[in-house]
């Protein structure tokens, strides 16, 4: 049981943004612990991206595109979501639980199921232990990059 | 191209577990094609060891180092520097990139992170098939274009065995016969006549005996 949860959201601008956003105009509250990186498209978004938050302690991570049909490049709502399974197996293997990482799609009307959805994520970290990686020195990055 | 394919995850964690810095080697050339040997797959790959690592008390620097190719030595001595700084190195070139880095890189251990598989070329999106079995005594020109050797089962010269059905080999995989491709493209061109000849067996000596060599444009002695 975690009663902290530090959790990342990856929204691309187009749609989870814009209805982070809304959720925000429509007074829709969700717990402040989930922090939101704005991405252009989850398409153009690398797994080191994903993987870098867990290895900086994150609890867990979401990305939120756009629905099927209405990603702004196409496909990068589709390639996302691929790439967010083979991550969850990459975990796996890690040895951190895949639940950890989720993708969703909203549209940027859907300010009330950001909401919902910020909620559900956060019930399942919080059910979850804190991230092993949380504590202790960081090792970052590399000998130089 | 060589095409390979990425080991196991469970593979590379355990071949690099008692690695504290390691360089993970990534190759612009066939093997970033594959999806698998790229900077990008590298930097992943590299992430991934070290959250594997932390998770088990341990501690893994990792440094990420890409070159056009690993299977000529200019490129390969671009990683000097890495290498002066590395236990290992785990390469995601083929096994050509692999053991050119063993030999200008001695005192480094050099882990594969790839199984290199065979010279073959996209089929579909993401498929690639083996074409070419780098035998060194060609026989396409009397094949219609089709390389027995490669893409028949059996590898047989004079075909077909008689074992196909519906079109396709007998021998598992669900490939079409090697042989009747051969025989209805020589036909299309009117040169099923030169199937009347029965060759000689291949000459396989050529493809084994030891490492073989190719100057540029030059012919096989
Ligand atoms: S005959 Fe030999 S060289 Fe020609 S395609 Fe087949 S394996 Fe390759
Ligand atoms: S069925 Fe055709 S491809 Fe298969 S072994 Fe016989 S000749 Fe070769």
């Amino acid at each position: 049981m975690n009663t902290d949860p530090r959790i990342i959201s990856f929204c691309c601008y187009n749609c989870a943004y814009a209805a982070a956003d809304l959720a925000g105009a429509m007074r829709v509250s969700y717990d402040p612990r989930v922090t939101i990186v704005g991405v252009p498209c989850t398409g153009a978004m690398e797994a080191v991206v994903v993987l870098g938050a867990f290895e900086e302690g994150a609890d867990g991570v979401f990305v939120a595109g756009c629905l099927d049909g209405e990603c702004h490049y196409k496909e990068g709502n589709l390639r996302a979501r691929e790439r967010v399974a083979r991550l969850r197996e990459r975990l796996s293997e890690v040895g951190l639980e895949p639940e950890r990482l989720e993708m969703y799609q909203v549209s940027a009307a859907m300010g009330a199921r950001f909401g919902e959805i910020a909620a559900e994520f956060v019930d399942r970290i919080k059910a979850l232990p804190p991230s092993p990686l949380r504590r202790g020195a960081a090792v970052k990055g590399g000998m130089s990059r | 191209m060589i095409v390979v394919e990425a080991k196991s995850f469970a593979q590379v964690a355990a071949m690099t577990s008692d690695c504290r810095r390691l360089l993970v080697a990534a190759c612009a050339g066939c093997t970033a094609v594959c999806g698998v040997g790229g900077e990008r797959q590298a930097e992943e790959l590299a992430d991934a060891l070290r959250l594997h690592a932390r998770l088990r008390g341990k501690v893994l620097e990792t440094e990420v180092r890409g070159v056009t190719r690993q299977c000529e030595p200019e490129f390969v001595a671009e990683f000097a520097p890495a290498m002066g700084r590395a236990e290992a190195v785990l390469t995601l070139g083929c096994g050509v990139g692999a053991q050119f880095l063993a030999e200008r890189y001695p005192n480094v251990p050099v882990l594969p992170g790839v199984n290199t598989r065979f010279a073959g070329g996209l089929t579909a999106p993401g498929v690639w098939e083996e074409r070419c079995r780098l035998c060194g005594d060609c026989v396409l020109h009397l094949t219609g274009g089709i390389c027995p050797r490669t893409r028949c089962a059996k590898g047989i010269m004079n075909g077909p065995c008689g074992g196909a059905a519906g079109g396709f080999c007998e021998v598992g995989g669900g490939s079409p016969c090697a042989w009747l491709l051969i025989w209805e493209r020589l036909e299309r061109l009117g040169r099923a006549g030169v199937l009347d000849e029965i060759g000689p067996p291949p000459d396989w000596s050529d493809a084994q005996a030891g490492p073989r060599r190719s100057g540029k444009g030059g012919g096989a002695e």
